[in-house]
C-alpha cells in the first residue's frame, strides 16, 4: 500500500511537471515514465513519458524508425529480449513499476498481451490449442475451463462462427485476416489488462483491416489498447488519443480529433498533412 | 542535340530481337548441368545392377530365407544375414538412444542459451569432434572406453538393472554397448550441429508469440521453438543414422565381431559393414563372395527404408500453410 502510494505520488509529481490533468493520471492503466530504450548504441526511444487511459484506445503514430514499436515493446518487457537491448525508466502498470528489480517479466507479459505485425500462430498446434496455449502455460488443464475460455476468446475476437467446426484442425487454411484475429484470441485467452497491438493490420487487405479495427473498438470495453500504426487514417478511425513520435521523442499527445484537426506542433502538422514520413 | 533517351555511346549498340550469336552458351551450360544430374542417377543404377549381378548366385541358392537365417558358416557354405542385420540395427538404435538427448541438449544450448562467444567456440569444438577419423575413435574405444565399460559401467549396470535381460551376463567391455557408444559419439556432432542450424532458423516471431502469452524461456523453447523445428531435427537424426548404419571401422574395433543375437547389450555382436570389411579378404569360395555382396544389398535396402521412413515423417510433421515470416 505504502509503495503504491509512493509510486502514485511520483506519478502525480510527474503529471504536475508535465501539466497533465489529474483525472487522466488516475485513469491511466499503464504509464511510461521517462523511458529511454537502446539497441546497443542506438538510442531508439528518448525520454518518453506517456499515459495510456483505461478502456481507451491510444494510437502511437510516426514515421518508420521513430521508436514507436520500441516504446510498445518496453510496455511488456519484450524489448529487453533483443540481444544488446536495454531500457531505462519506469513503466507503471496499475501503479506498479514493471521494471522494479523483483518483478518477473513473465508475470508482466501475462497481464500485458501483445499482437504482432504478422500473424504468428504456432503452426504445429490446432486452432484450439493455439488459443489454449497461454492458459496451459498458466497451469490450466481442466478441459471444461479451457473449452469455455477458448470459445469466449474466439467470440471476443469475432472468429468463433468461422472456426467453431474446425477447432481441432490446423489453421493453415485460414486467411491472413482470420489468422490475425486468431492470434488476438490467443492473446485474449489469458485475460490481459492491456493489449499492445504492433501494426496489427499492416499486412492485411482493406476489408480485413476494417474487421480488426472494429474488433479493437469492441475490445475497448474490457481492455486498455495501445495501437502502434503507420497508418494515420487508422489511428484517426480507431483511437481515442493519439501520440505522435519523431526520432525517438514524443512530439505531441492529445485526444485524436484534436491532434488531427488542430495539431499544436509544426512537426505534427507536417506529418499528418503528408509533408514527410 | 541528343535526346535524353538516346542510348549512351558507352553501351554496346542495341541488338535486335532475334537469338543472338551467344545463345549456344546457354545451351552448352544447360547440357553440362543436365549431364551432371543424370550422372548421379546412372551411378546409383550402375551400383545396383552390379550388386544384383554379383549377388545372383547367393540369391539363387538361398532364396528369401537368406534374410531370416541365423547361421553364417563359410566352411559349410551356409549363409544367413539375420545376425548381421540385427547387429547393424541394434547398435544404431543404442547409438540413437544415447546420442539424441545429448545432441538436442547441445543444440538447444548453442542456439538458445549460450552467449554468442561461447556458442561460436563450442560449435567449432563440436564440429572438430565430427572430423576425428573413425579409426582413431576405434582405438580410443579399445584402449579407454572398453576397459571403462568392463570395469565400471557394466558391473554397475548389472548390479542395479541386472534383472533386465538387456543388462544380464558377464561384462565383456567389447560388445553391443561399446559399439553403440562409439556410434553415439560419432552421432552427437552431426545431429547437434544440424539441429542447431535448424533451431536458429525458427523465426523470431514464433519466440515472441510464446513470450507474449507469458512463457518462460524454457516454455518458449519447449512449446514454440522445438515443435517448429521438429521436422528439421528429425532430418538431422536421420542424417546421423545414415552414417551409423554404414559406419565400419570404429564399430568393428569395439563390437566384438561375433555373429549372434543376444538380448544382452554386454554381448558381442556383428554389423553388416564390419562383416564386409573383415571377411572379403577371407572369402575364398565364389558363393562366399556372392553371399557377402548380398549382405551389402541388405544394408543398402535397410538404408533406403530408413530414409523412406524419414521422408514420410518429415512430410507428415511439416508445419504447412500457416503464414509466418
Amino acid at each position: 500500500m505504502e509503495i503504491s502510494n509512493t509510486l502514485f505520488s511520483r506519478a502525480l509529481i510527474d503529471a504536475a511537471a508535465r501539466a497533465i490533468p489529474l483525472e487522466q493520471v488516475v485513469a491511466d492503466q499503464i504509464r511510461a515514465v521517462q523511458i529511454n530504450a537502446y539497441y546497443g548504441r542506438t538510442h531508439a526511444v528518448r525520454g518518453v513519458s506517456l499515459g495510456f487511459a483505461a478502456n481507451r484506445i491510444t494510437a502511437v503514430i510516426g514515421p518508420s524508425g521513430c521508436g514507436k514499436s520500441t516504446l510498445l515493446r518496453c510496455l511488456n518487457r519484450m524489448h529487453e529480449l533483443v540481444p544488446g537491448a536495454r531500457v531505462e525508466g519506469r513503466v507503471l502498470l496499475d501503479g506498479e513499476d514493471i521494471y522494479a528489480p523483483d518483478v518477473d517479466p513473465v508475470a508482466v507479459r501475462r497481464r500485458v498481451g501483445m499482437v504482432f505485425q504478422r500473424a504468428n500462430p504456432f503452426p504445429t498446434m490446432s486452432i484450439y490449442d493455439n488459443v489454449a496455449a497461454g492458459l496451459r502455460l498458466n497451469g490450466v488443464h481442466d478441459r471444461r475451463v479451457l473449452d469455455d475460455v477458448v470459445e469466449r476468446s474466439l467470440r471476443q475476437a469475432a472468429l468463433w462462427d468461422e472456426v467453431k467446426d474446425v477447432l481441432g484442425r490446423s489453421g493453415a487454411s485460414l486467411s491472413g485476416g482470420q489468422q490475425q484475429r486468431w492470434c488476438i484470441a490467443r492473446a485474449l485467452a489469458v485475460q490481459p489488462e492491456v493489449l499492445l497491438m504492433d501494426e496489427p493490420a499492416s499486412a492485411l487487405d482493406p476489408a480485413s483491416t476494417l474487421k480488426i479495427e472494429e474488433l479493437a473498438r469492441t475490445l475497448r470495453d474490457n481492455l486498455t489498447i495501445v495501437l502502434v500504426t503507420h497508418n494515420m487514417q487508422q489511428a484517426a478511425r480507431v483511437s481515442d488519443s493519439t501520440a505522435f513520435m519523431l526520432s525517438g521523442e514524443l512530439v505531441e499527445f492529445r485526444p485524436t480529433t484534436e491532434l488531427f484537426t488542430r495539431p499544436k506542433d509544426q512537426r505534427t502538422e507536417d506529418y499528418i498533412t503528408g509533408r514527410f514520413g | 542535340m541528343r535526346s535524353v533517351l538516346s542510348p549512351s555511346a558507352l553501351l554496346p549498340p542495341r541488338s535486335g530481337l532475334t537469338r543472338g550469336h551467344q545463345a549456344w552458351r546457354d545451351g552448352a551450360f544447360r547440357a553440362t548441368l543436365t549431364a551432371c544430374g543424370v550422372s548421379v542417377i546412372l551411378l546409383v543404377a550402375a551400383v545396383l545392377v552390379q550388386l544384383i549381378a554379383a549377388a545372383m548366385p547367393a540369391i539363387r541358392q538361398f532364396g528369401p530365407s537368406f534374410l531370416w537365417t541365423v547361421r553364417w558358416d563359410p566352411v559349410h557354405s551356409v549363409f544367413g544375414a539375420l545376425t548381421y542385420a540385427y547387429g547393424t540395427l541394434a547398435s544404431s538404435l543404442v547409438a540413437l538412444i544415447l546420442a539424441v538427448p545429448v545432441s538436442l541438449g547441445v543444440a538447444i544450448y548453442l542456439a538458445e542459451i549460450a552467449p554468442a562467444g561461447v556458442s561460436t567456440v563450442l560449435s567449432f569444438v563440436v564440429e572438430l569432434l565430427a572430423s576425428i577419423p573413425s579409426v582413431i575413435l576405434g582405438l580410443w574405444g579399445i584402449f579407454v572406453m572398453a576397459p571403462w565399460l568392463r570395469n565400471a559401467v557394466e558391473p554397475a549396470l548389472s548390479r542395479t538393472l541386472g534383472w533386465l535381460p538387456l543388462f544380464s551376463g558377464p561384462p565383456y567391455g567389447i560388445g553391443l554397448l561399446a559399439g553403440g557408444m562409439i556410434l553415439a559419439i560419432m552421432l552427437v556432432p552431426i545431429v547437434s550441429s544440424v539441429s542447431r542450424e535448424v533451431l536458429k532458423t525458427v523465426p523470431v516471431t514464433q519466440r515472441e508469440a510464446a513470450y507474449a502469452i507469458g512463457a518462460t524461456r524454457w516454455e518458449v523453447i519447449h512449446r514454440a521453438v522445438l515443435p517448429y523445428g521438429r521436422t528439421g531435427i528429425i532430418g538431422a537424426v536421420i542424417l546421423g543414422l545414415g552414417r551409423t548404419l554404414g559406419e565400419t571401422m570404429a564399430v568393428t574395433m569395439v563390437i566384438g565381431n561375433r555373429p549372434q543375437i543376444s538380448p544382452s547389450l554386454f554381448q558381442p555382436a556383428y554389423t553388416i559393414a564390419a562383416a564386409l570389411a573383415n571377411e572379403f579378404s577371407e572369402a575364398t569360395t565364389d558363393i562366399y563372395v556372392s553371399a557377402l555382396i548380398e549382405l551389402a544389398m541388405v544394408l543398402f535396402v535397410i538404408t533406403l527404408i530408413v530414409n523412406a521412413i524419414a521422408r514420410w515423417l518429415v512430410w507428415r510433421l511439416a508445419p504447412r500453410g500457416v503464414v509466418s515470416a
